[in-house]
């Protein structure tokens, strides 16, 4: 029986951890992988300490200040349930079931698809989620980033360094994202941007040879050897049933973190908290962790 | 101990993770870094029919992603 189980090892759910090491609790964390989505970020400018670093390199300084703890960590483990019976919350995952006396989501979000003809097939063949991982296999091909937010103009922007020509399909009729990466994007050569625009199919032999694109009211093919999917993404929160949420899928929580569910805590981009950001995450993990501590402390188990 | 060939580029995570459990488990490796040699990345490619890194070639076992149990199962360690 655990004080603290910590699903999710991002942002959120390591600085949780590290609160509670220094809190003395008897904690666990479960996770998929280490570092979340900051793991798959390219350059950040904006987490307070640091004026640039990779996302790949600050999920390495995550990690580093995670292990520094004895604070297990059960890693490639996907939560499949999650229940409270009495005081009692358990985690049931695919290789094995935890019990706890507080639990803290910090399970993050996942790329969304594009539900279309070949994308299914063409993934690692040419289509891919992840700009960070799989970029620099595309040097000198012509490739489509599908997307208009932060995370397609981040995509767009590793590419011109890399790729040969980048066709940024946007659905809506300007782009979104940062300013300033807007206008780094706007002013390359490099970038072909086609707003009101969408995918309708993905096509290639064993591997993408092109796309078939809306734009505006015309329907035009694209020779593109890459496609990069970049369009938002979706909670994981699946498993927590009883758990409220908003109609997104994201977990409803309070400004103490605390959810519908007496001992179960939510933290960072899995909650309906307004604003996703490596930084805000990295907070709520570290406010989830206190309000459980005190939770704990109010109890008498 | 069996030669362990790794397919990778410099900025994915999944790369970095996999060489760090390796030298954590003192298995020696060799590694090759497709985004600056394009011959590997077309081997890569040929070797595992797919796109994606990291890719293992341990003897012939093509081992994609970072797949640590199967990673483990095919070094037996």
């Amino acid at each position: 029986m655990y004080d603290l189980i910590i699903i999710g090892a991002g942002p959120a759910g390591i600085t949780a951890s590290v609160y509670a090491a220094r809190k003395m609790m008897n904690a666990l964390v479960v996770t998929r992988d280490i570092g979340g989505q900051a793991a798959w970020s390219g350059d950040i400018e904006n987490y307070t300490g640091y004026q640039f670093i990779t996302g790949p390199e600050l999920a390495v300084k995550f990690e580093e200040h995670m292990r520094k703890y004895p604070i297990p960590v059960k890693e490639n483990e996907v939560v499949r349930d999650l229940k409270k019976e009495g005081d009692v919350i358990s985690v049931i995952t695919d290789k094995s079931r935890y019990e706890a006396m507080t639990v803290i989501i910090a399970s993050g979000k996942r790329t969304k698809k594009l539900n279309i003809s070949g994308e299914e097939e063409f993934i690692n063949h040419g289509l891919t989620y992840c700009a960070t991982c799989d970029a620099p296999i595309f040097s000198g091909k012509d490739v489509v980033v599908v997307g208009g937010g932060n995370s397609a103009l981040d995509a767009a922007l590793q590419l011109t360094k890399i790729a040969k020509h980048i066709y940024l399909v946007n659905i809506h009729n300007s782009l979104g994202g940062e300013a300033i990466m807007k206008e780094k994007i706007e002013n390359n050569d490099k970038v072909t941007i086609f707003n009101n625009s969408s995918i309708l199919e993905i096509f290639g032999d064993k591997f993408v040879k092109g796309v078939k694109v809306k734009h505006q009211d015309k329907e035009e093919v694209l020779a593109v050897g890459g496609v990069f999917v970049e369009i938002g993404l979706v909670p994981n929160s699946e498993f927590a049933a009883g758990v409220e949420k908003n109609q997104s899928g994201e977990i409803k929580v309070n400004s103490c973190n605390e959810t519908n569910i007496p001992g179960v805590f939510a933290a960072g981009d899995v909650t309906d908290l307004p604003e996703k950001q490596i930084i805000i995450a990295a907070g709520e993990g570290s406010k989830a962790c206190l309000e459980a501590f005190r939770y704990l402390s109010g109890h008498k188990f | 101990m069996k030669s362990v060939l790794i397919y990778s580029t410099p900025t994915c995570p999944w790369c970095i993770r996999v060489k760090q459990f390796l030298k954590e488990s003192n298995v020696p490796f060799t590694d090759f870094d497709v985004s600056s040699n394009s011959e590997k990345a077309e081997e890569m490619t040929r070797k595992s029919g797919q796109m994606g890194v990291p890719v293992l070639d341990i003897e012939g076992t093509i081992i994609v992603g970072f797949d640590k149990d199967k990673i483990k199962q095919t070094l037996g360690i």
